[in-house]
């Protein structure tokens, strides 16, 4: 019976099986094969700039460092492998381009002067979002010229790392608008109303410059901050809180405090502390009175220009223009002066 | 009990019988799962956006849980690509069976496997709980990391051909494979059966072909005889026993829905599986759809402490609190006797709970994130593709007021049901069900409290 139902297999029927186990080890083969072989060859025949943002810890901007030519555009693609980054290059005045996790965004920059340029997430994408930086190398690479205007703190070699706490701190916030008819009525107004003046010397400083007159501590501090008002405008005000919104409160706070949302990540980290050098240095208090009123228009700069040293505080003399660093400077100043309708 | 042979139809018949149909579905399985590995490697990391991520994780989990296996039991088995590969090293055939140089009767040496056969102390599901549990516990990573999944797909393929390599037929399928496991478990649930029609044929046959192979297919993959199948749990559907019998002693049948629950379990290791199972669905419904963010930060810490406290808690409540419970229930009728038997007996009503519960935790995660399908068939990669220009879909949330009701269903017909097996089993023990229902419907309280 069995026999009936499967006679042994002739020979035709042996070559027609081979012929079909042929077919079915070409099609597996042919079908895996391309599965394997059409993506990889589409993706190594891709030439375009590709650039791929991850969180410092990762790897950061990956490429970090591009080359290109001067004047030639250049077309990017970018697209975040983790959380939401930014683009934004550095002293090029250019909207932030976000960059959204497994999205691609096109973006083509032209570069018309040749230098070195600093690019930079824009997004607080974690603890480390300031270490997300990398260069465009525009044009030839040429020595490093001295730069055309040397930081103030640089000519006046002002230690910024030495403590400037302010001995005395006044007892209400002073009011630029009280202090203006003030230093109008003192003999060396002109003085004390110099750009150079206000740059060099903290508000403590000029505090203890107007000691030796028949003015109380209140009307003192009442004259300084008319001087600080006088070397700041509502437009310097208004994107120097911009700036300290998009780059700074996240550490700073948006008050200044020292408390933002970034710090209780830094204080975790003081584990570390006694184990380095390289210790956790928590924000420092922009809105503390002894701390900021210390400090000279030139120290601040310096400050923002450098970074903070060994601390999470980055540098940014690549990244701001001067004038961005000065409003930046003049908005940290608010904190401790009544502008009245400066800042509405 | 109502049953129909549907592989008597003849269109149905020719389809099962003719060998291509499966290869060519197979095939194209197996250049998907090629791709996936390959997508989860280079593609991009981004999870929601990598083919890999989101048409294994969402797409194929899926359809597996949410249709295949509760409807087809173990036809995703009949169709699964990853034995391919050893299969065709095994038999160094891929289509049928393996080519002889001369007919069979002449040439019985050469049907003599150089393959061990698998130990047997490991002849049972053990190691496939231990593998669930294993990728249980890392699924927050290899569900959301490209590179992982692609990993672990590789493993899988590479292990099983590994596996196929040393011993006889699909032993990774059978006793390894950590999807076949619950697939065999849920599988008795599903309206529909391989069987053979008249035991006295089979006694009678000559060679067991269905077994042993014969000119006319290969031996069962899944090392079972036919004769003896009395339930879905070990039958991958390979289908090949309909193409050797040479009595057409084979037929698919359809059936009611959880007919092989009728017989009570009496193995631990698929008691264990239950538990396993259920556990699992709960833990992850808390997890990752509670509201507990914490915990769902431990899951992904992996290695750290925490995490060590995470998986041991999950391990615990699984293999040890659980069952603990369902015991100690089950103690208070006194009259069900050995209690090792009436405990595997009764676990068969967490069967359709645990598949009911799985249902219902899918449905949550399918229609949350299936508009990330039409993302990545576009953009498989992630490379900023539009293939069917549908790569721009935003993530959008699908039906989700549909969830609730769909999910409370689930749920509530997963308790009715379970219940309805716990009755069957305690009438053979001539005992209580209500201590089996009382766990299953505080499980079934927790699951609603958790996702609905």
């Amino acid at each position: 019976m069995k026999s009936e139902l499967h006679p042994h297999p002739d020979q035709s029927k042996s070559r027609s099986l081979t012929r079909q186990e042929t077919a079915a080890r070409v099609v597996v083969f042919v079908m895996s094969l391309a599965a394997i072989a059409i993506p990889v060859s589409l993706h190594y025949s891709n030439k375009q700039l590709e650039i791929h943002a991850r969180i410092a810890e990762t790897s950061g901007w990956d490429p970090d460092v591009i080359r290109l030519e001067v004047g030639q555009p250049l077309h990017m693609r970018f697209t975040s492998d983790d959380v939401v980054h930014g683009f934004a290059v550095g002293q090029k005045f250019l909207d932030p381009v976000d960059i959204l996790p497994g999205i691609w965004t096109d973006l083509t920059l032209t570069f018309d002067k040749p230098g070195v340029y600093t690019f930079y997430c824009t997004r607080w994408c974690g603890i480390n979002h300031w270490r997300m930086r990398g260069t465009l190398e525009v044009g030839e690479p040429v020595a490093a010229a001295p730069s055309a205007a040397e930081p103030l703190y640089l000519s006046l070699g002002i230690d910024l790392d030495k403590p400037h706490l302010s001995p005395v701190v006044p007892d209400t916030i002073p009011s630029a608008w009280k202090g203006a008819g003030l230093l109008a009525s003192l003999p060396d107004a002109a003085k004390y109303q110099s750009v150079d003046y206000y740059l060099t010397n903290s508000p403590f400083q000029v505090y203890e410059n107007l000691g030796n007159r028949h003015l109380s501590a209140e009307q003192r501090w009442a004259i300084v901050a008319a001087i600080w008002k006088a070397n700041t405008s509502p437009g310097a005000l208004v994107e120097g809180r911009q700036l300290f919104a998009q780059n700074c409160s996240a550490c700073h706070g948006t008050g200044g405090g020292g408390d933002g949302v970034f710090a209780d990540d830094l204080g975790n980290l003081t584990d570390y502390e006694d184990t380095s050098q390289h210790s956790i240095k928590m924000p420092a208090h922009l809105s503390d009175p002894k701390s900021i009123l210390g400090a000279s228009p030139a120290l601040l700069q310096g400050k923002i220009l450098r970074g903070g040293m060994g601390t999470g505080m980055p540098m940014w003399g690549v990244i701001f223009t001067e004038e961005q660093v000065w409003n930046l400077v003049t908005y940290i100043y608010s904190f401790q002066f009544e502008y009245d309708s400066l800042l509405s | 009990m109502f049953q129909r042979s549907i592989s008597d139809l003849p269109i149905i018949k020719r389809s099962l019988v003719n060998r291509w149909l499966q290869l060519i579905i197979q095939a194209l399985l197996l250049a998907a799962f090629l791709f996936m590995i390959l997508a989860g490697w280079i593609g991009t990391p981004v999870g929601n956006h990598n083919f890999s991520i989101v048409f294994l994780w969402i797409a194929w989990w899926a359809l597996l849980i949410l249709i295949a296996v509760p409807l087809f039991g173990r036809s995703w088995c009949s169709v699964c690509p990853i034995p391919l590969p050893g299969d065709w090293l095994q038999r160094g055939n891929i289509l049928g069976p393996q080519i002889l140089d001369a007919p069979l009767s002449q040439n019985k040496a050469s049907l003599k496997s150089v393959h061990a056969r698998w130990p047997k102390p490991l002849r049972n599901i053990w190691l496939q709980n231990g593998t669930f549990l294993l990728l249980a516990l890392f699924s927050p990573i290899i569900l959301t990391t490209p590179r992982v999944t692609s990993l672990v797909l590789a493993s899988m393929l590479l292990l099983a051909l590994a596996i196929s390599l040393i011993y006889t037929r699909r032993s990774f399928c059978r006793y390894l494979c950590p999807v076949g496991g619950f697939i065999g478990l849920y599988s008795q649930a599903a309206p529909i059966e391989l069987r053979i029609r008249n035991k006295e044929i089979c006694v009678t046959c000559a060679g067991k072909p269905c077994y042993n192979g014969s000119e006319a297919g290969y031996g069962c993959p899944w090392d079972v005889f036919p004769a003896g199948l009395t339930k879905n749990s070990y039958c991958g559907l390979c289908l090949e026993c309909l193409r050797t019998c040479p009595a057409e002693n084979i037929s698919v049948k359809l059936r009611p829905f959880s007919t092989d629950l009728n017989q009570p379990s009496t193995r631990l290791d698929e008691t264990y599986k239950s538990f396993v199972m259920l556990g699992s669905a709960m833990i992850y419904a808390a997890v990752f759809l509670g509201p507990w963010g914490q915990w769902k930060n431990l899951a992904y810490s992996l290695f750290t402490p925490a995490w060590f406290g995470y998986a041991l808690a999950f391990l615990v409540i699984i293999l040890v609190i659980l069952p603990a419970i369902f015991l100690g229930l089950l103690s208070l009728d006194r009259k069900k006797g050995n209690s090792r038997s009436a405990f595997t007996a009764f676990s068969t009503a967490l069967i359709p709970l645990g598949l009911m519960f799985w249902i219902a935790f899918t449905i949550s995660f399918f229609f949350s994130n299936a508009s990330y399908l039409g993302i990545s068939l576009s953009d498989p990669m992630g490379w900023g593709w539009d293939i069917f220009g549908t790569a721009s879909w935003v993530w959008q949330p699908v039906a989700q007021s549909m969830l609730p009701p769909l999910q409370t269903m689930a749920l509530i017909g997963g308790l009715l049901w379970s219940a309805g097996i716990a009755m069957k089993v305690a009438r053979r023990f001539a005992s209580s069900p209500i201590p089996v229902i009382l766990f299953n419907l505080l499980a079934t309280l927790i699951m609603l409290w958790l996702l609905v």
